[in-house]
């Protein structure tokens, strides 16, 4: 039976892989331009990620970070996609998003600040084209239009891009932000992270929708699902946005099917809505696996290298969180200060309690 | 009876009301399956079912709007917003679509709506999940707005906003979800909507608060017991629209004195509203400028900084011996 031409349809869409979880090639067609040093980084960026992940999960139980959502499991997504841009590309974070703007230039120690609850963590350096992350869910998709739309009039061929979750998708914001940058052919690229769970809520209770990608067709911008485990797919669907909406043609609407091996934040506990069984599946399609079996397949990645970048991640992140612990502490005269250009009289005479 | 913490009363109060009455719907973002990122509501879904306790698409201005359009087809919505902050992303629903239906129908419809959110501050939570906003929705006429301080008024208020045919607006105050126990009967009890509570008696001063300032006030009473012989007497609001006057005024009759704690940001909240009606209520009785206790008028800070923020004990005897010694 077929649909009356009043019914409007979709098509299914198939994610992108260009590679197997094994590490080998199934998608030659799409493999990315990636020269070997360009691949070596991609995969030195989420090798060190992971560990950085790790090492900030242990200083939250050690009370040395504050609010942090982990990471593992979506740094196919999170890395690659970052790694297809330009520096001058702005980036629209939400609270997980920390490694695409920390490899984007925000000095880590500023992101272990923020974690921390200090308000230097924000203060983003000038060079660096990142906005702080987002706690409130949705509201950066917005602002990733307002940046496009900046981009476009003052005619630079600089992109936007945006990351939220499965839940993120349900908020007005993010619709609203889609038609928007349908409307007015917007240089933005939504990332989607459809890692299965927004929180305790599963997908299949987030939408009755065929996919995310698909929601990219009501606001008239192009939709596109990726393999979110497969960095180099990753990397190939948003170079492609990025490239489309450089040269006029407008907005990206990015699903990347991925999984976090953790739980949704420190005080979550994810065996009350997961299975051991659906997470062993999803790590054997461990991101960093996958790469890392495709370039040592090439030649172009050891055991020795590994070990490398995994201490040097180390290093780092120690160096990093104790700049984080040795920045003066916030007062509550400096914050009063921090709410207008110039401290108003009733604020100057509650300031004077505090000093 | 049963010693209960807050969060075990406050979901004991929904279970009465969802075993009572059929209508009453419970929804939100991870309320159902799991019970809550407090686990408030962690096993109601199994003892009633899916169709009536169940998890929400993850947007606030959909959970109101839904609880909006429910209360117009005879139900009783209890809708949880998962973090105070969130509110704003659902004001419209919440302050312009559920608290003017009885005005714009002319009584037509109303919206027995019971909205739920996590407040205050105090547990080095991310940005956005503490702030004291409950100035915002006190400034909007057609809501109720409740902020226990114990297990025990926090069941009996909450089976009261339940019940009530008006949208309330119920404030769960996270740093006394777990803090202490007390005493809760069992079953249907109500503590009415609009009446505050003396929870210490005093001769000298009286303290105007609510919330988790009444254990800081308490505190600070105490101190100043001990310190200096002074007998402070205690108010704690429990519901902050609309306002006990009447028992505000019997006690600054008797005490000349007052000083009003609150946790949110100094200007046009509560405190003011209750020392503007003070003095039109009883400003012959005064012998001293009623003073605020409340934290300057800056965003909630990020975590670092917070306990210097919020009230402390020292900060509210401070503000105490001001008015004693004015
Ligand atoms: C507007 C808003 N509502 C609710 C929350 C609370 N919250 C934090 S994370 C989260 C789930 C988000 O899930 P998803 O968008 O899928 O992203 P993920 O956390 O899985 O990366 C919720 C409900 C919030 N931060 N902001």
């Amino acid at each position: 039976m077929s649909k009356p031409f009043y019914e409007v349809g979709a098509e299914e869409v198939k994610p992108l892989s260009v590679l197997s979880p094994e590490g080998t090639i199934v998608n030659e067609q799409y493999m990315p331009a990636l020269t070997d040093d360009q691949l070596r980084e991609l995969l030195r960026r989420m090798v060190f990620t992971r560990v950085w992940d790790e090492r900030a999960v242990n200083l939250g139980r050690q009370g040395r970070l504050g609010f942090y959502a982990p990471v593992s499991g979506q740094e196919g997504t999170m890395i690659a996609s970052e790694f297809a841009l330009n520096k001058d590309d702005f980036v629209c974070p939400g609270y997980r998003d920390m490694p695409q703007i920390v490899w984007h230039g925000l000095p880590m120690y500023q992101a272990f600040l923020y974690s921390r609850g200090h308000q230097h963590g924000g203060q983003i350096p000038q060079d660096v084209h990142v906005l702080m992350p987002q706690i409130i869910i949705g509201a950066q998709i917005l602002h990733a239009t307002g940046v496009a739309m900046a981009f476009k009039k003052k005619g630079e061929k600089r992109v936007a891009i945006t990351y939220t979750g499965d839940g993120g998708s349900s908020e007005g914001d993010f619709y609203e932000g889609l038609n928007f940058a349908g409307a007015f052919k917007l240089p933005v690229i939504f990332v989607v992270q459809n890692n299965g769970y927004a929180i305790t809520t599963p997908f299949s209770k987030q939408t009755a929708a065929q996919s995310i990608a698909h929601k990219a067709l009501a606001a008239g911008v192009t939709g596109v699902q990726v393999d979110g485990m497969d960095a180099l797919a990753v990397y190939k669907v948003v170079s492609e946005a990025a490239e489309r909406a450089r040269n006029g043609g407008g907005a990206t609407l990015v699903e990347a099917l991925t999984y976090r091996f953790r739980p949704h934040s420190m005080a979550d506990d994810a065996t009350k809505y997961r299975t051991k069984e659906e997470e062993a599946e999803w790590e054997q399609k461990d991101p960093i696996t996958r790469l890392r079996n495709y370039l040592t397949g090439k030649g172009l990645w050891s055991e020795e290298e590994e070990a490398k970048v995994k201490e040097e991640a180390k290093a780092t992140v120690a160096e990093e969180i104790k700049k984080a612990e040795a920045t003066e502490k916030m007062t509550v005269a400096g914050l009063i200060d921090s709410m207008y250009e110039t401290t108003p009289k009733h604020l100057e005479e509650q300031k004077a309690e505090y000093l | 009876m049963a010693q209960m913490t807050m969060i075990q009363a406050i979901k004991d109060a929904m279970r009465v009301e969802l075993a009572r009455d059929p209508n009453v719907l419970l929804f939100g973002e991870d309320v159902g399956h799991v019970g809550g990122v407090f686990r408030a509501t962690e096993g109601l879904q199994g003892e009633f079912g899916e169709d009536r306790v169940f998890d929400t698409p993850l947007a606030e201005s959909a959970i109101g709007g839904l609880a909006v359009g429910l209360s117009t087809q005879g139900f009783r919505p209890i809708a949880e917003i998962q973090f105070v902050g969130f509110i704003y992303e659902a004001l419209d629903q919440i302050c312009v679509q559920a608290a003017r239906l009885r005005y714009r129908s002319g009584g037509r419809y109303n919206a027995p709506i019971t909205f739920r959110t996590p407040i205050g501050g105090g547990v080095k939570a991310a940005e956005l999940h503490t702030d004291p906003l409950e100035g915002l929705l006190v400034q909007t006429p057609g809501l109720k707005v409740v902020y226990p301080s114990n297990p025990y008024d926090a069941k009996g208020l909450l089976i009261s906003s339940i019940r009530d045919n008006d949208p309330v607006f119920f404030l769960e105050h996270l740093n006394l979800y777990r803090s202490f126990r007390a005493e809760v009967p069992e079953g249907e009890y109500t503590v009415p909507l609009g009446k505050a509570n003396v929870v210490r008696e005093g001769k000298d001063v009286t303290v105007i608060t609510y919330g988790a300032m009444v254990h800081t006030s308490l505190k600070a009473a105490e101190e100043l017991e001990k310190s200096r012989g002074v007998s402070v007497e205690v108010i704690d609001l429990r519901t902050l629209m609309p306002l006990d006057i009447d028992t505000i005024v019997e006690s600054v009759k008797k005490t000349n004195r007052a000083v009003v704690v609150q946790e949110a940001q100094k200007t046009a909240g509560i405190a003011a509203e209750v020392i503007a009606q003070i003095n039109e209520k009883a400003i012959l009785h005064l012998e001293a400028p009623v003073l605020r206790v409340a934290p300057p008028d800056t965003v909630y800070p990020f975590a670092q900084i917070e306990d210097q923020w919020i009230p402390n004990p020292a900060r509210v005897v401070a503000g105490i011996e001001k008015v004693l010694d004015f």
